[in-house]
């Protein structure tokens, strides 16, 4: 079982490789987007350290986002997902299996760019360890609940917007403990109240959401 | 029993059955509201401390019991969709989707109307109110996703899905609204919950609550009915019945 989840990982992450012009898509979304606040609210140094926290992770959740639609799109248009079901193992391991790839793809390269981006937003040093933390918890959240969505809207045309109506709002417990634990960070407030609950929030993700998934990957291909 | 509900997910028996209840609901949904409005509106003493404006309760209070408690007959039901594949239940789910949404958008406007006069604004960013607000957009997601996929039958397993995981998120987005509002704005002035209520304002609060409950059961079973006559229209019993009336 573990090998086939080792290999699903390494088949996705292959995939992922060959078009290497797409793994920069998210990453740059998330730059350009975090330059836009400065721009459109005020370059104020302190003002922009106070927005930071809200505006790294509402941007985290938007780069997410766009980024999500690409777990299970080509391999639902090309079969290989009904695969997966015919698979002797059984299909939640092999979707967790997806999942991570996708993570690794998609939420890795975050834990680098947003503490960067941060920075950028004169968050103060003291906050950019607690900061780390939380996207290294809080974005594999983003990918398992951000993949029942996508898995849902799989067999539908211009699935994007609606991805978003759905997903959003299942978003923001991450949104507020992520967010909440870098601002008390900044604040020298104790925050491993968030991060606890932000860990809980992805030990339940990690257990339900691969059921989700497949009931949702089932529905849309029936 | 077990008989009886699987008869009841049968379309034709369903619509049969729901019918003779029909005048009973809606009898019963006018009657409970006529007294429970006359209480409230005009026998119910003025509230020394917000005056009559308080009044709305009678309104908002019973709509937002029923925007929580729709939201947890939709996911029940779609968990029977998803497990027994009924007919009747897959209905449930996309037509309690918009009453829920209905009754929540009341309860956030009467909340509004009443907190400009209360509180001096229309809009606070406080836990109730914002968790309330994403109740609707849980509610919005789940009549999207029923509405763009064409297929009604498949539509309504992937609405019972979503609101299955809402289901799951709800209580985790409460708490975690009121945690980031108690932490951000301590000393809000927030009119807690009524420590006691006096029984003149009580009972007919108690009144409109059962009132909007049958009210909902009503309208439910009559866009219930509508909806079985529109995806059965190529039956016989349907064209039967048309040709009949």
């Amino acid at each position: 079982m573990l090998s086939a989840l080792l290999t699903i990982i390494r088949r996705d992450l292959l995939v992922a490789f060959r078009r290497r012009a797409e793994l920069m898509n998210p990453i740059l979304f998330y730059v350009i987007v975090v330059t836009l606040f400065p721009l459109g609210v005020s370059p104020d140094q302190e003002f922009l350290s106070q927005l930071a926290p809200g505006v790294v992770w509402v941007t985290a959740l938007l780069a997410a986002l766009i980024s999500m639609e690409s777990i299970f799109r080509q391999d639902f248009d090309d079969g290989s997902v009904e695969q997966l079901f015919l698979s002797q193992h059984p299909p939640t391991i092999l979707i967790l299996g997806k999942v991570i790839a996708h993570w690794l793809i998609t939420g890795l390269p975050m834990l680098v760019i947003v503490p960067l981006m941060a920075l950028l937003l004169y968050i103060p040093q003291q906050a950019i360890p607690t900061l780390f933390i939380t996207v290294l918890i809080g974005t594999p959240i983003l990918s398992l609940i951000g993949a029942i969505g996508v898995a849902l809207t799989a067999g539908l045309r211009g699935g994007g917007v609606l991805l978003g109506l759905l997903v959003l709002p299942l978003y923001i417990p991450v949104l507020i403990f992520a967010s909440g634990a870098v601002s008390a960070a900044i604040e020298g407030l104790p925050y491993s109240g968030h991060v606890a609950m932000l860990g809980a929030g992805l030990i339940l993700a990690l257990i339900l959401s691969p059921l989700a998934i497949s009931a949702s990957l089932k529905i849309s291909m029936s | 029993m077990w008989a009886w509900f699987h008869k009841l997910s049968s379309p034709k028996y369903y619509y049969e059955w729901s019918g003779k209840w029909l005048p009973w609901l809606g009898g019963l949904t006018i009657l409970l509201s006529a007294i429970g409005l006359y209480w409230g509106l005009v026998v119910a003493p003025t509230d020394y401390q917000q005056g009559e404006s308080y009044r709305i309760i009678f309104i908002h209070v019973p709509a937002a019991w029923m925007s929580m408690f729709v939201y947890m007959v939709m996911a029940s039901a779609g968990f029977v969709a998803l497990v027994w594949k009924t007919k009747i239940s897959e209905i449930v789910v996309s037509e309690c989707a918009v009453i829920g949404a209905v009754f929540t958008a009341i309860a956030l406007v009467t909340g509004m109307l009443w907190g400009k006069p209360t509180w001096g604004t229309y809009w606070t960013w406080d836990a109730r109110l914002t968790s309330e607000l994403i109740l609707l957009f849980l509610y919005f997601g789940v009549i999207a996703i029923y509405s763009s996929i064409e297929d009604k039958r498949v539509a309504a397993k992937a609405a019972s899905m979503l609101s299955i995981v809402g289901v799951i998120n709800i209580p985790i987005i409460h708490y975690s609204v009121t945690w980031w509002n108690s932490l951000h704005q301590p000393n809000m002035e927030i009119i807690s919950d009524k420590p006691s209520m006096d029984p003149s304002m009580l009972y007919p609060l108690l009144i409109m609550a059962i009132a909007f409950k049958v009210y909902f059961v009503w309208v439910l079973f009559m866009r219930i009915r509508n909806e079985i006559i529109s995806r059965e229209r190529a039956t016989k019993w349907v064209k039967e019945l048309v040709t009949a009336s």
